[in-house]
């Protein structure tokens, strides 16, 4: 209707779509230039890893840097380090967050309010802030130093729950009232009615998970002092510590290998992360 | 356990009189619920409820772990204010907050404006990917990549401003530029954040709206500072929230980039929690900085509500 009166005010007051998009291309290269480079130079020689104007497209690409990252580091350990600890709290994640979302969101029960709002503060709640006792408690467990002590304290997690609370409360009540009146309990109306629906939610929790505790430094460097416990992003901050060796090409290189699952993740999982991030600001 | 749950309604005999049935299942639903909740609540008690009160305890303390804690009042706190590294700390935080949150959301509501604007799908999704993109990446691992970036002599910052003529300036290694290099390497990690809250933001606004205000003679930018903008308040205001308590937390660029240096120029908050901690074994001063960093964040978060109650509006 109005598509008249809209082409024509875009076209005399706001930019002309072109400029726009060109800007917005400067843009995407700038935010994408740093990993372009990063990858480049790390199949770059040393000798040319410096070059400036940085060539984009390496003259004489080579593999040397990465195998140079696997003589320095042991990236098997590293990555199967990170590998358990992500995996196993983004399973965790989703577990815990499945049942009590579904909690909060279905079921009856005394305290149900101040439960959930205890929940909700702890998402304001900074890590720093906690570290100091997390770690004594830990301590005292025995946990420090291993990989359970940084996979146990992530289990729950208050913005997940909150998540799966709104993902149940979206499904429709009538199904489990059906199934109530076929004579099924409430255990049963979550395993064989809800759980099933909400597979989705839960991909973003776990996509979530993924990306935040693959990246994680703070805590494992709080937490892991030996170097076999060493997750990936403590390896490659040590792998600086080689700097002296002259080439950068082999921290680069390390770097990029760390980047492949997170990207892997990008590729499969941006429609869930984004969902993710966009509902943390649509619903509070 | 999870067969014995299971099996436990159908068991509930059928001829049992009706007015039983729902006190056996109410009975059954609070267990589940218990049962539900427990590693949920159980967790955050542990790791966060009682490490919260643990904090407040221990900054009452002296402790170095080794030797046995000696009570000492309120002189960790004070000992805080008169400490030049963490009063320098929370000044740096501050003014990293300010200027990474400001400029992170400006660039993230341009852009998000301009996606959101005429142009093929398959290139506006192309352009949502890029700006989330480094969303996906460790900040350790990138702020290794951005110190080489950042490098006075040969890093390509430098070569690309000597393009337009600008003189090679000495990022990392001046107390004067150091601050402006990790807010720049932050908010080229975190815009994204903001952006794809502006995205949803935006596509939540009914388009009927932008087209009255159109018939009505509103365009371009009266149109969006009129019309968009007070629509899109709500959440300004989240991705201001998140963007402020994720700022007054920042860690890994200033620990790699710079390690707080040049001096304490780039020496944040959670830096000196961690190294008065973890390094120095002073557990009790850390925890009077992490109890203060807690008030500063409560405190701000608690006063942009306040104001906001003024400049948000809800449809």
């Amino acid at each position: 209707m109005s598509q008249a009166t809209l082409t024509l005010s875009r076209t005399r007051h706001s930019l002309a779509p072109w400029a726009r998009i060109a800007g917005l291309t400067v843009c995407a290269l700038l935010t994408l230039g740093p990993v372009i480079w990063t990858l480049s130079t790390s199949l770059r020689t040393p000798a040319e890893s410096f070059d400036l104007p940085p060539r984009i497209i390496p003259s004489d690409p080579t593999v040397e840097s990465y195998r140079g990252v696997f003589d320095q580091i042991d990236v098997w350990l590293l990555a199967l380090n990170s590998t358990l600890v992500t995996a196993l709290i983004a399973v965790g994640q989703m577990i815990t967050a499945g049942l009590a979302g579904y909690a909060f969101a279905r079921l009856e029960f005394r305290f149900k309010k101040p439960l959930f709002g205890l929940v909700l503060a702890t998402m304001m709640v900074p890590l720093q802030v906690t570290i100091v006792p997390v770690f004594l408690v830990l301590k005292s467990m025995s946990l420090t130093d291993t990989l359970l002590g940084l996979i146990i304290p992530a289990f729950p997690t208050a913005f997940g729950t909150f998540l799966m609370r709104q993902y149940f409360m979206g499904m429709p009540k009538d199904l489990g009232e059906a199934a109530m009146l076929d004579g099924a309990g409430p255990w049963r109306i979550f395993r064989s009615v809800y759980a099933p629906l909400a597979t989705p939610g839960l991909a973003i929790v776990g996509v979530l998970a993924f990306n935040y505790h693959w990246n994680e430094f703070f805590r494992p460097l709080i937490l892991e002092t030996s170097g076999q416990n060493y997750t990936l992003p403590l390896g490659l901050v040590s792998l600086q510590g080689n700097l002296g060796t002259g080439s950068i090409s082999v921290v680069l290189a390390g770097v990029v290998l760390s980047m492949i699952p997170a990207v892997a993740v990008f590729l499969v999982g941006q429609r869930p992360l984004r969902e993710g991030i966009t509902s943390a600001g649509v619903n509070r | 356990m999870t067969d014995t749950q299971i099996q436990a309604p159908p068991s509930t005999p059928a001829p049992v009189a009706v007015a039983t049935r729902p006190s056996a299942r109410e009975r059954g639903t609070r267990v589940l619920a218990a049962l539900f909740l427990a590693p949920t609540i159980v967790g955050i008690v542990v790791f966060t409820v009682v490490p919260i009160a643990g904090s407040v305890v221990l900054s009452l303390f002296h402790w170095n772990v080794i030797d046995s804690p000696s009570f000492a009042g309120t002189a960790n706190y004070r000992e805080m204010f008169t400490d030049s590294t963490v009063l320098v700390s929370f000044r740096n935080t501050l003014v990293f907050m300010v200027f990474a949150v400001a400029l992170q959301l400006l660039i993230a509501l341009t852009l998000a404006l301009a996606v959101n604007g005429r142009m093929p799908a398959w290139l506006r999704s192309v352009f949502r990917s890029a700006f989330f993109f480094p969303l996906v990446l460790s900040a350790a691992s990138i702020s290794v990549v951005m110190k080489y970036l950042f490098n006075q002599d040969f890093g390509v910052v430098n070569w690309l401003l000597g393009l337009i003529g600008i003189a090679p300036v000495p990022w990392l290694t001046s107390e004067n530029s150091a601050m402006a290099a990790v807010v720049l390497v932050y908010v080229w990690q975190q815009f994204g954040f903001s952006f794809l809250l502006f995205v949803g933001g935006l596509n939540n606004i009914p388009k009927e709206i932008h087209e009255a205000a159109a018939l009505d003679g509103a365009t371009g930018l009266r149109k969006h500072l009129g019309v968009t903008l007070p629509l899109l308040s709500p959440t300004l205001l989240v991705a201001s929230v998140v963007g402020i308590i994720n700022a007054l937390q920042v860690f890994e660029q200033p620990y790699v980039l710079t390690n707080g240096g040049p001096g304490d120029a780039t020496r944040t908050v959670v830096m000196v929690i961690y190294e008065s901690a973890f390094e120095q074994l002073r557990f009790g001063e850390a925890s009077a900085v992490g109890v203060l960093l807690f008030v500063l964040i409560m405190a701000v978060t608690a006063l942009q509500f306040r104001l906001s109650r003024r400049f948000v509006h809800y449809q």
